[in-house]
Formats: C-alpha cells, sequence, structure tokens
C-alpha cells in the first residue's frame, strides 16, 4: 500500500542571481513498511526532497512550481497548519546528517526532549504531559537508542557527548512520535567511520523492531546497498532509475547510475581503480536542456539535448528516465 | 568556571590600573594649573607655590602618582573648589541621580529593544520590521541634545504634561534615602504620590537616554535573531514539532541573546558616560552635570573622580556580561 506518493514535485529558490530550478518533477512512491535509498551527487537535490516532505524549506525563497506529495492520501503541499504540526514528528519524523549542528548546543538534552514531547502534546490536543513523565520517557527513548544512562545524560548538553551519541539523541527526539516514515538525510555522512556501521545497524534494527518505513539518503551507495532494500538515483533534481537495490547493483541502466557504480572501490578485485564521472553537476539556475545528464553522458544523442526523457518502466519494479537506456 | 572568573577578575584589575594611570595622565597634562586653582584667583606668587607644596604638587611625578593611588583607596578623590566639599561626598550624591536615570533607560531599552528585535526578525520584511527601522534609525540619527528640546517644548512646555528640568519639585522634600534611588526609596517608604512626582520628571530624560540603546540593542537582537533563526538546530526542531513560540522564544533567543547581552552591557558602559548631554538639558541632578560644571571653572578633582566612576562602570559592565556570557554558554565556561 503507498503511504508516500510524490507526483512530478518541482521546487525553485528565488534569488537576487535568479530562479533555481532545484527539484525538476521528482515522481517517487514510497510503500508502507518500505526501505527506499535516495542516492546521488551532493548538491542533487536530496536535503531539499527530505525537507519538502515536511515542508520545511525556507519559502521564500522556497517556492512549489508544481505537483503534489501525498501522505496517506493527504497533499503535505496543502496541509493547513494544524494539520501540519501533527504531521511533524508524529507521522514523518527526520534525522539529520551533522548532529552537532541540528541539537541546540545551549539547551540541555533533557530539555531539548521536553520540548519535542510538549510540542507534540498540543499538536494532538493531547493534555500537555507533566514534567517528570516527559523526563521519564525521555529516560526510555535514550535507552532504546542504545544510550547508556539515560538520567545523566539528560542533564548533559551536546557539546559533552561524542558525534555518535548525539547523532542517537536526534534518533531518540524522532522516534519520540511514534512516527510512521523515518526520513534519515545522511545520517551517518559526519561521523567517525566506525560509529557509521553502529548508527546504520541501529537504524536498520528500529526499523526492524517497530515496523518503520525508511528513506534513508546518502551520496554513498555502498551506505545504502546495506541498509535499503529499493533504491532511486537522483541527478540534479530528478530521479533518474528506480529498482530494487540488487537489480540496481547488477544491471543499471541509466547512464548516470552506471557511472555511479563504477566509481565504488571494488574489494573484490584491487586491480579495479574506481572512476568518476567525468564533469561536475550543472548549475540549476541555468539547467541543461532536455536531459540534465547530457552534458556528462557519453552515449547522448541530439534528442537528449531537446527533450526530457520521462520514467518508464524497464521491468515491473524497475523504472529509469532515460531515452536509451 | 572557577578559573574563567578569576581569568576575568584578574583582566578587570589590569584594566582598573590602566584606568587610573589615564586620570593620573590627563589631568596632569590638562592646562589648568590646579596649585594656582586651589589658591584661590587673587593668589599671589608665594601663595601659589606654598599652596603647590601643601598638595605635594612639587614633589617628583612617580611621588604624586603614589600618592594619588594612596588617596584613592582611602575613597579620597580631593576635594571639589566649586561645592567645598570632598569630591568622594559629591559623588556618593550625584551618582545615584544619574544611576536611577540609567536603569530606567536602560529597562526601557531592554523591555523594548528584545522583544521588538525578536518580532521583526520572525516578521521580517513585513510591516513590524519597517516599523521598527525606522524607529531604530531616529534613534541612532537623531542628536540627543535636539531630541531632548524636542520633548521639552512639545510634551512638557505646551503640553504642560510633564515637568521640564530637575529630579523633584523644590518644594518637595524627598524621602531620607535608603538606596539613593527616588523611585525605590519612595516605594520603600510607601508614598505614591513622591513615586509619581519622581517618575514624571525622569521619564522625558529616560527616554531621550534610551532611545539610542534601544535602537542598537534593537537592531542587534533583529539580527543576531534572523541569525539564529536559520539554525539547523531550528529546522531540527521544527522538524520533530516543537512549538513555534517555544522555538523562537527559547531555542532561537537563547542563542541570540549572547550578542546581545553584549551590546548591552557596552552601551551601559557608554549610558553612564553620555548622560552629560541628557542631564544638561533636563538640568538632571547627577555626575554628567556635575563634571561639566566642574569642568567650566577649570576644576579638575571631580572630572578625575567622575571619570573613575565611569570607568569603573564600564569595567564592572563588562565583567557582568563575561560572567553571564559564561552562564548561558555552557561551551566558554569549560573552555
Ligand atoms: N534555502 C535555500 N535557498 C537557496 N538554495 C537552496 C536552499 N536550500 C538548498 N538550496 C540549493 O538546492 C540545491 C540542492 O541542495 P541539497 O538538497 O542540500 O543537496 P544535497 O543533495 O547535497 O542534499 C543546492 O544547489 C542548494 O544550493
Ligand atoms: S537521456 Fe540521453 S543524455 Fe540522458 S542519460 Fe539517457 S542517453 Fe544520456
Ligand atoms: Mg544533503
Amino acid at each position: 500500500m503507498t503511504l508516500l506518493s510524490i507526483d512530478d514535485y518541482r521546487l525553485a529558490f528565488d534569488g537576487f542571481e535568479g530562479t533555481a530550478h532545484v527539484l525538476d518533477g521528482i515522481t517517487l512512491d514510497v510503500a508502507r513498511g518500505e526501505t527506499l535509498g535516495i542516492v546521488g551527487e551532493t548538491g542533487c537535490g536530496k536535503s531539499v526532497l527530505a525537507r519538502s516532505l515536511l515542508r520545511l524549506n525556507p519559502a521564500p525563497p522556497a517556492r512549489v512550481v508544481s505537483g503534489t506529495i501525498r501522505f496517506e492520501g493527504e497533499n503535505i503541499l496543502a496541509m493547513p497548519d494544524a494539520a501540519l504540526r501533527r504531521l511533524r514528528g508524529r507521522r514523518i519524523a527526520m534525522v539529520f546528517q551533522d548532529p552537532a549542528a541540528f541539537l541546540n548546543p545551549l539547551l540541555n538534552i533533557g530539555t531539548q526532549m521536553a520540548d519535542v514531547l510538549h510540542g507534540q502534546d498540543s499538536a494532538g490536543d493531547a493534555p500537555r504531559r507533566s514534567a517528570r513523565e516527559a523526563h521519564a520517557r525521555s529516560a526510555t527513548l535514550l535507552a532504546s537508542v542504545g544510550l547508556p544512562e539515560p538520567e545523566r545524560l539528560l542533564d548533559a548538553r551536546p557539546h559533552q557527548l561524542s558525534g555518535g551519541m548525539r547523532q542517537r539523541v536526534l534518533i531518540a527526539m524522532a522516534l519520540a512520535g511514534e512516527p510512521t516514515l523515518l526520513v534519515a538525510d545522511e545520517p551517518t555522512t559526519a561521523l567517525d567511520v566506525t560509529v557509521q556501521a553502529q548508527i546504520l545497524a541501529l537504524i536498520a534494527a528500529l526499523v526492524a523492531q517497530r515496523g518503520l518505513t525508511l528513506m534513508l539518503i546518502s551520496h554513498d551507495l555502498g551506505v545504502i546497498a546495506a541498509s535499503c532494500a529499493r533504491v532511486a538515483a537522483m541527478y540534479a533534481g530528478t530521479v533518474v532509475e528506480d529498482a530494487p537495490t540488487a537489480t540496481l547493483l547488477a544491471t543499471p541502466r541509466h547512464p548516470y547510475t552506471q557511472g555511479l557504480l563504477a566509481a565504488l572501490p571494488d574489494l573484490d578485485n584491487p586491480a579495479h581503480r574506481p572512476r568518476g564521472i567525468p564533469g561536475s553537476i550543472p548549475s540549476l539556475r541555468n539547467p541543461p536542456p532536455g536531459c540534465r545528464f547530457h552534458p556528462r553522458c557519453a552515449i547522448a544523442t541530439a534528442r537528449c539535448g531537446v527533450e526530457k526523457p520521462a520514467l518508464r518502466a524497464l521491468a515491473p519494479a524497475h523504472t529509469v528516465a532515460c531515452h536509451h537506456a | 568556571m572557577i578559573r574563567y572568573l578569576v581569568r576575568r577578575a584578574a583582566l578587570a584589575v589590569v584594566m582598573l590600573f590602566g584606568l587610573i594611570c589615564m586620570t593620573f595622565v590627563i589631568a596632569n597634562v590638562a592646562p589648568s594649573d590646579p596649585a594656582a586653582l586651589a589658591a584661590g584667583p587673587d593668589a599671589g606668587r608665594a601663595q601659589i607655590e606654598a599652596a603647590r607644596r601643601e598638595y605635594g604638587l612639587d614633589r617628583p611625578l612617580h611621588e604624586q602618582f603614589l600618592r594619588y593611588v594612596g588617596d584613592l583607596a582611602r575613597g579620597d578623590f580631593g576635594r571639589s573648589v566649586a561645592t567645598g566639599r570632598p569630591v568622594g561626598q559629591d559623588l556618593a550624591r550625584y551618582f545615584f541621580a544619574t544611576l536611577e536615570l540609567c536603569l530606567v533607560a536602560m529597562t526601557l531599552g531592554i523591555l523594548l529593544g528584545i522583544p521588538l528585535g525578536v518580532l521583526s526578525a520572525v516578521y521580517r520584511d513585513r510591516w513590524v520590521d519597517h516599523g521598527t527601522r525606522i524607529l531604530a534609525v531616529s534613534g541612532i540619527a537623531l542628536p540627543p541634545f535636539w531630541f531632548g528640546l524636542l520633548l521639552q517644548l512639545g510634551i512638557a512646555s505646551s503640553l504642560g504634561w510633564l515637568p521640564t528640568s530637575g529630579r523633584l519639585s523644590v518644594f518637595t522634600e524627598p524621602a531620607a534615602p535608603v538606596t539613593g534611588l527616588l523611585l525605590v526609596d519612595s516605594l520603600l517608604r510607601g508614598n505614591g504620590a513622591l513615586f509619581g512626582e519622581a517618575m514624571s520628571y525622569l521619564i522625558l530624560p529616560a527616554i531621550v537616554l534610551s532611545l539610542p540603546c534601544l535602537a542598537s540593542i534593537l537592531r542587534v537582537n533583529r539580527s543576531e535573531m534572523v541569525e539564529a533563526l536559520r539554525a539547523d538546530h531550528i529546522t531540527a526542531a521544527r522538524a520533530h514539532g516543537v512549538a513555534r513560540w517555544r522555538i523562537v522564544t527559547v531555542h532561537a533567543l537563547k542563542n541570540a541573546m549572547l550578542p546581545t547581552l553584549a551590546i548591552i552591557g557596552l552601551r551601559w558602559g557608554w549610558m553612564m558616560s553620555s548622560t552629560v548631554l541628557v542631564e544638561t538639558v533636563f538640568d538632571w541632578p547627577g555626575i554628567g552635570l556635575y563634571a561639566v560644571s566642574s569642568a567650566i571653572s577649570g576644576d579638575f578633582k571631580p572630572v578625575m573622580g567622575v571619570t573613575l566612576i565611569v570607568g569603573l562602570n564600564f569595567m564592572i559592565a563588562n565583567l557582568v556580561v563575561d560572567l553571564l556570557y559564561g552562564a548561558l554558554d555552557p561551551r566558554i565556561r569549560e573552555a
């Protein structure tokens, strides 16, 4: 059953130097209980897409150009404020990239968690829970993400914790409202390599225990391959390929996805040198016409510079946006 | 925290020493001859020399300096020629008038500046923001003496609503001082009428004094709030469903308060040194007026005394801001 359905979603940022057409017709469905990874180079609009699910992009400058984002049938883009407040944290929750920046440096963990709980109480018209209840619930949440001595942690400030602990705290906050969908935007990118694996394992465990639907965003296909059953590859604001992880790894069809795979180091064959995709992502203020990938594509034809390829199905669960795939 | 405290206090001691040196140097390079002044206008050469010896002004400079510091340590600021009283006594009297004026002006500046700054940031580029921008620009651009005169003419003289000069009517007997602050003392004695009268004299000069301070608190708070509201942790708080008022007034404001506090401290220091103009316009019997009237007659001990007080106040304000910084931001405390 479809939980989240994004249809032809376009988002632009208006600025002094012109309008940046950051998301260019995103179409993506996520089923309940699914684990979907979104992969793409830095700057391709992954975070902007994730924030769109909770309407967190500041508007202005952000401007919705077209499309709908439906969650359990309701269009998030048209939600009234009260419904939006019930959405945030309670139906869709988010974990962010750099836990140091995404926690308030001046408030202790307990206050930040209590604020989350109280905010959700008032959004849901529930009676405001007492300070003691909030404290107890916060401690339970911290324990559930594997943090030792949660009572003591509640009195700590973010800078007293390690990066991994801070990310666990942020995950605990995301779980506070018992959301259906968990969006994790590069949750391991800012962490030490050893901690990355632990956080990914924690997310996988929580998804399994709580039956969460997961949207995991990363520029690193390796991270996604380890945690998600399905992958959507994004290039310059569009979804270019969408397939089960195994299929995408074995038979990538879009030239960009093929490039991403070639850029991965091959552990079985050390002689294989990873190759990056030549060129860099295009300006979003002045994007190339037709297929946004065509200036970097080895098999581009004249048609690619004129006509934007639509997503089309190659197999039942495998879609690609390319004229020549 | 202890180390932080000790470091800030040590810095304050060094600054105090610098300040004392400065007032001493200023007094010694000033063009007037303190001995001639002390001996009186009709004194002959011999009398002036006698006065010079009496005040130790014939001693080498370093000896004079040591004596100056020793006197200060005993609370002896010298004697004012004009009032004939020890400067210390005069200061004690006039200081509280200035302090009261500054306290009310600063309270106005903070109570209006911070909420208006917050509102302007939250409703950026809307009418509230444009309105406060006009207020802030006029607060910085209007010369205080001009604004003061304008208020005197308009509200006080033409409308006759408020008195234009002094601290109380000459016919009113002030309550025996407890704190030296009329507003506080009148309340302590349960004298509402006296409180009202004191407030009617105080409010106009306080408004004039507070306007530039209000303007800079407002602008700094606004821009810091705009910055604070852009922080990643604010995005996270919104994503988690923290209530909007809570995000603005706690999560963002607390971060914006650090720089705002710094400007409040700085402004407090400036305010006390800039009461001169306002006190002159409104004939407010504070240390500013005292310094001006002494300076006009070339009477340097009071000027040195006022300079020291004003400088000391600057330092205390800095110290308090540093401590508040430490209290608000644990990262500073532990650094
Ligand atoms: N608030 C904003 N204002 C203007 N441009 C923005 C804003 N947020 C993101 N962008 C632009 O959107 C593009 C995509 O950014 P982002 O989604 O962060 O990429 P990533 O895929 O690395 O997460 C970038 O070019 C960025 O400059
Ligand atoms: S549509 Fe053309 S340019 Fe775009 S990826 Fe396919 S072949 Fe390359
Ligand atoms: Mg990103």
